[in-house]
């Protein structure tokens, strides 16, 4: 098939996004300029814990150019509180109403002619404040009490506490040879894209509609809710698809910046921009992610293999608490790895503390628990005197063991630890990576790592309530959906209702049509469509979307080839069984010299209805049709919850392979070297794929070595700049080697796994064994992050000299 | 300007070869006249601090934060921004087709950033090394690629000026 190979799944096609992105065409929230556009900045509050006594915006609202003024009581008559997915809600508002929960937290709104002037009245809104007990410390908030306790109505800070365990626990341990005990402190990092949060709104006061356009996602899914928050109905709103300046994860629970564009519109009567300012993306934008101690235990039998996992864990999730344990139920759906481990105990205690908080980002908690594994795995190597490869090799499930069910009861559908471990350690090989630690500078050291890890993917929707007993809002619903029209001419038009955020959904749209349709691509035109589209979407989210997207192209473009077929046999005058589609145009298998085009067939459809069958619907004017494509395996987990059912089961696998450099003078470090090698089953397009990798592990290497969001005792977040913060620039990212297996899903369009994700969730084990490896004399154990030069410095100077 | 009290100042200046100009308040940055008076989006503003770099714009020939630059300090000077980087038939210029072939951005939000600070650098120093160009472009942040490609589509691009400039 020429086409196929050409421009098919497996080619390298080029992007469809990148010729406005690169001449600044790009269609980006901030980029919309409206007539009569209003603009909005917030007062966010200094402190982060403080009873609002009163606020006088009295001098802001007289300053010339000033449209309005709004505290959280002006606008809780006109909106409802904010959506969250936690059971019992913990409320929170757009607006803070007597309370500031964290620094930052809006406490008053202005919208004025210009940014400029909204800014200055800011400046002149004076609040009084009556200071409360500050909770910094995960462990200090749970024995919180009395003004110390964010939400009073919880009588405490804990807001979730669950205990599980699935298989058999108390077996695993108590016929343990061997127990490994570690704690560690994951650091709360977050996605920090260089586009903050942005929304634009126009309501028309006449019709009462809501226009909005913002750099979330999921407009689909989340506009209802939006719709009710604002008191009104979807059939008053329409939410238009924008460009996305990044995300990874975090703008998938963008809530307040759209919401407060809206209700400011409304208020006003005049379109209204509210755009973060790098500050209020940090402290305000609900853009933080996992912020967790673990205590972890790991059985291993005579024969080290590994037969119990015991996790308890303590989550900061910061003053509120929108994304409930989703995190978590996300770390479960592969908390045993790919490792064969038949018993699991996951002790869950999630506390509010006055921090921002917590949204997704890359790993979404799973990459948290692949840290966690995989350190157990190397301290497990090194107290058993196993070369840490091996004891891997011994433990991974074996491929006659897939479709593999772990004991939480979640589905993996395929894979092939060993080979991926294999390719890596060839490339290793043939760059010279372990011997490298031989030749290190004088005065230098260099460690190699090694991670071998799974790359869950394909989100459906019951991590985030499967670990509460009696959930207020149980969905399972993860559709994506597209409409494929076939123009009277021949060329496609394909609708999809989900925005460009640094994948590339048009690319993959028109890439999968045309391997579909078997057309040149340049046939093809992809429109990204707002809610005014009427069909679900939920997006990028959870390395879904490619898989998604293709099993509702395959299903569109399936139903169009039997109508296109049925057109065209009729045509020729045969029957349907008699002809076959291929490359373009409907040919008589028996005698190929008859043949009709896909054109000539869509004009036919398109014109001349009455040449055929006047009672059948097959011969419908127009070549259109939709398919909308739901989770092709997901099931709901059991009542009492010793089967959490399977919530994520396309999975791949990934090994990395990451050499570090450390200065002995200042224990500064940097990575010098890096090996990575993926299975994300069959691969759409090679050269995307590499780069949702890189940028995967350009991300891990920030959290395992840079970045982290630090607060004082009083709740400051004192690095809330992006100098102070710590994202890598060029010369912290080295260059890598990439590798790909190839072990297709039997369950999604084509074999397609995500790998949205794959490169965070692999990079900072890897990282934090190399550092390990670099101070193999002095027997250190990275158990937390960042390894920034003082975290280094004090974890050495905590071990015994040599 | 609504606001009556501020003052404003009459600016002139070439944008993309254009001559333009605009009444601003001293205070206004000038990422924000090309962006709203100008009309010219493709500047991005990731930060406003003067760290992010997708703000970049070339002044006289130099590398600038369009964010940390007050308008009127560009009177009289000369600007170029990514919206001229096109070919005159409307083409993606080599830089920016090296960029779309070396899958050097994702999100494109730092792009128009990047192309600015690359196009100082294959101006001056089209043979730069790796390393040059990892130092270069350090003052750029890019939170999708990794910036190996990044360097990769520079470096292209550099080679390739290297050989023209030869063969002429």
């Amino acid at each position: 098939m020429t086409i196929e190979t050409k421009i098919g799944i497996g080619a390298s096609m080029p992007r469809r996004e990148d010729a406005r992105l690169l001449s600044g065409r790009g269609r980006f929230t901030d980029d919309l300029l409206l007539p009569r556009m209003a603009h909005a900045a917030m007062f966010g509050s200094p402190h982060a814990h403080a009873r609002i006594v009163s606020i006088d915006t009295a001098a802001a609202a007289a300053l010339k150019g000033v449209l309005g003024v709004f505290t959280g009581k002006d606008l809780a008559g006109v909106m409802g509180p904010m959506p969250t997915l936690a059971t019992p809600p913990v409320v929170q508002h757009c607006v803070a109403i007597e309370r500031a929960r964290h620094v930052g937290e809006p406490i008053a709104v202005v919208v004025a002619e210009s940014r400029y002037i909204a800014e200055d009245a800011v400046a002149l809104i004076e609040v009084e404040f009556e200071e409360l007990p500050v909770v910094v410390d995960p462990e200090a908030a749970v024995k919180s009490t009395g003004n110390a306790v964010l939400h009073p109505e919880f009588g405490s800070n804990i807001v979730h506490q669950s205990r599980h365990a699935w298989g058999p626990v108390e077996e695993a341990f108590s016929q343990a040879a061997h127990v490994v005990c570690r704690e560690f402190r994951w650091p709360r990092v977050g996605p920090q894209p260089l586009e903050t949060c942005a929304a634009i709104a126009d309501y028309d006061a006449i019709t009462g509609h809501f226009q909005v356009w913002a750099n979330m996602s999921q407009q689909s899914v989340i506009g209802p809710k939006f719709a009710k928050i604002l008191h009104t109905d979807m059939a008053h709103m329409t939410f238009h698809i924008r460009d996305v300046g990044g995300s990874f994860g975090g703008k998938a629970t963008l809530y307040h910046v759209p919401l407060l564009a809206a209700v400011l519109s409304r208020e006003i009567g005049r379109p209204v921009k509210f755009v973060e300012d790098r500050a209020e993306h940090m402290t305000a934008g609900n853009q933080h992610a996992s912020d967790r101690l673990y205590k972890a235990e790991l059985a291993i039998n005579a024969e080290n293999r590994f037969t119990g996992l015991r996790l308890r864990v303590l989550d900061d999730m910061g003053a509120y608490f929108l994304i409930a344990t989703g995190a978590h139920g996300n770390a479960l759906a592969q908390a045993t790895g790919p490792y064969q481990i038949d018993a699991l105990e996951y002790d869950l205690t999630c506390v509010v503390t006055n921090k921002t908080q917590q949204a997704p980002y890359r790993g979404f908690g799973g990459e948290v628990g692949n840290f966690v594994l995989e350190r157990m795995v190397d301290a497990a190597a090194a107290e058993l005197g196993v070369h840490p490869v091996e004891l891997r090799r011994r433990n991974f499930i074996a491929n006659d063991q897939f479709p593999y069910r772990t004991p939480v009861g979640n589905l993996y559908d395929s894979g092939d630890y060993t080979r991926v471990l294999d390719a890596a350690m060839a490339l290793a090989d043939e760059h010279k990576i372990w011997d490298l630690p031989k030749h290190a500078a004088p005065g230098k050291r260099i460690g190699v790592g090694l991670a071998t890890v799974n790359e869950r993917s394909v989100l459906s929707m019951t991590e985030f309530w499967l670990l509460d007993a009696d959930p207020i809002f149980p969905q399972s619903s993860s559709p994506e959906s597209v409409q494929v029209s076939i123009h009277a001419d021949g060329t496609v038009n394909v609708s999809i209702f989900a925005p460009h955020w640094g994948n590339s959904p048009e690319t993959m749209a028109a890439q999968i049509t045309a391997h579909e349709l078997m057309i040149p691509p340049e046939w093809i035109r992809v429109v990204q469509v707002g809610t005014d589209g009427g069909m679900l979407s939920k997006g990028p989210a959870g390395s879904r979307y490619t898989a998604m997207l293709a099993g509702a192209i395959l299903g569109a473009c399936t139903k169009l080839k039997q109508r296109i077929l049925a057109f065209g046999a009729h045509r020729l005058g045969v029957l349907m069984d008699e002809v076959e589609y291929a490359d373009g145009q409907v040919t008589c298998k028996v005698d190929t010299s008859r043949a009709i085009s896909l054109p000539d067939i869509a004009r036919a459809s398109h014109s001349h209805r009455l040449d055929f069958p006047g009672d059948d619907q097959t011969f419908r004017s127009g070549l259109t049709e939709s398919f909308t494509c739901d989770h092709p395996r997901a099931t709901l987990p059991t009542q009492d919850r010793t089967d959490l059912g399977i919530f994520y089961p396309i999975v791949g696998h990934a090994c990395h392979i990451a050499v570090i450099e450390v200065d002995e003078a200042t224990q500064s470090s940097r990575v010098i070297r890096y090996v990575a090698v993926h299975d994300a089953g069959t691969i759409v397009n090679p050269r995307l794929v590499d780069g949702q990798i890189r940028g995967g592990i350009a991300q891990g290497i920030g959290t395992a070595l840079y970045e982290q969001y630090l607060y004082d005792e009083e709740g400051q977040l004192v690095n809330a700049t992006l100098a102070d913060y710590g994202v890598p620039t060029s010369e912290e990212i080295p260059d890598m080697i990439l590798g790909h297996v190839e072990t297709p899903s039997p369950f999604t369009a084509y074999g397609i796994k995500g790998c949205g994700e794959g490169g965070r969730l692999a990079a900072m084990p890897a990282l934090a064994a190399a550092f390990d490896d670099a101070y193999r004399d002095r027997n250190l154990y990275v158990d937390r992050l960042p390894m920034t030069p003082s975290a280094l410095h004090t974890k050495l100077s905590q071990l015994k000299p040599v | 300007m609504t606001n009556e009290k501020q003052e404003t100042t009459a600016i002139t200046l070439t944008v993309n070869g254009e001559t333009m100009s605009g009444v601003v308040e001293p205070r206004m940055l000038l990422s924000d006249f090309i962006r709203q008076d100008l009309q010219l989006t493709g500047t991005h503003v990731g930060c406003e601090h003067g760290v992010c770099g997708a703000c970049t714009i070339l002044i006289d020939g130099v590398s600038v934060r369009s964010c940390l630059t007050f308008a009127v300090q560009a009177e009289g000077c000369r600007i170029e921004t990514v919206e001229g980087l096109l070919e005159r038939d409307g083409k993606l210029s080599p830089l920016q087709q090296a960029f779309s072939d070396h899958h050097a951005l994702q999100c494109g939000f730092c792009t128009p950033g990047l192309l600015m600070t690359a196009t100082e650098l294959l101006r001056t120093r089209p043979g730069a090394s790796r390393d040059d160009i990892r130092d270069a472009i350090s003052g750029n942040l890019c939170r999708c690629t990794g910036y190996q490609t990044i360097i990769d589509a520079i470096s292209d691009m550099g080679t390739r000026l290297l050989a023209e400039e030869k063969s002429a």
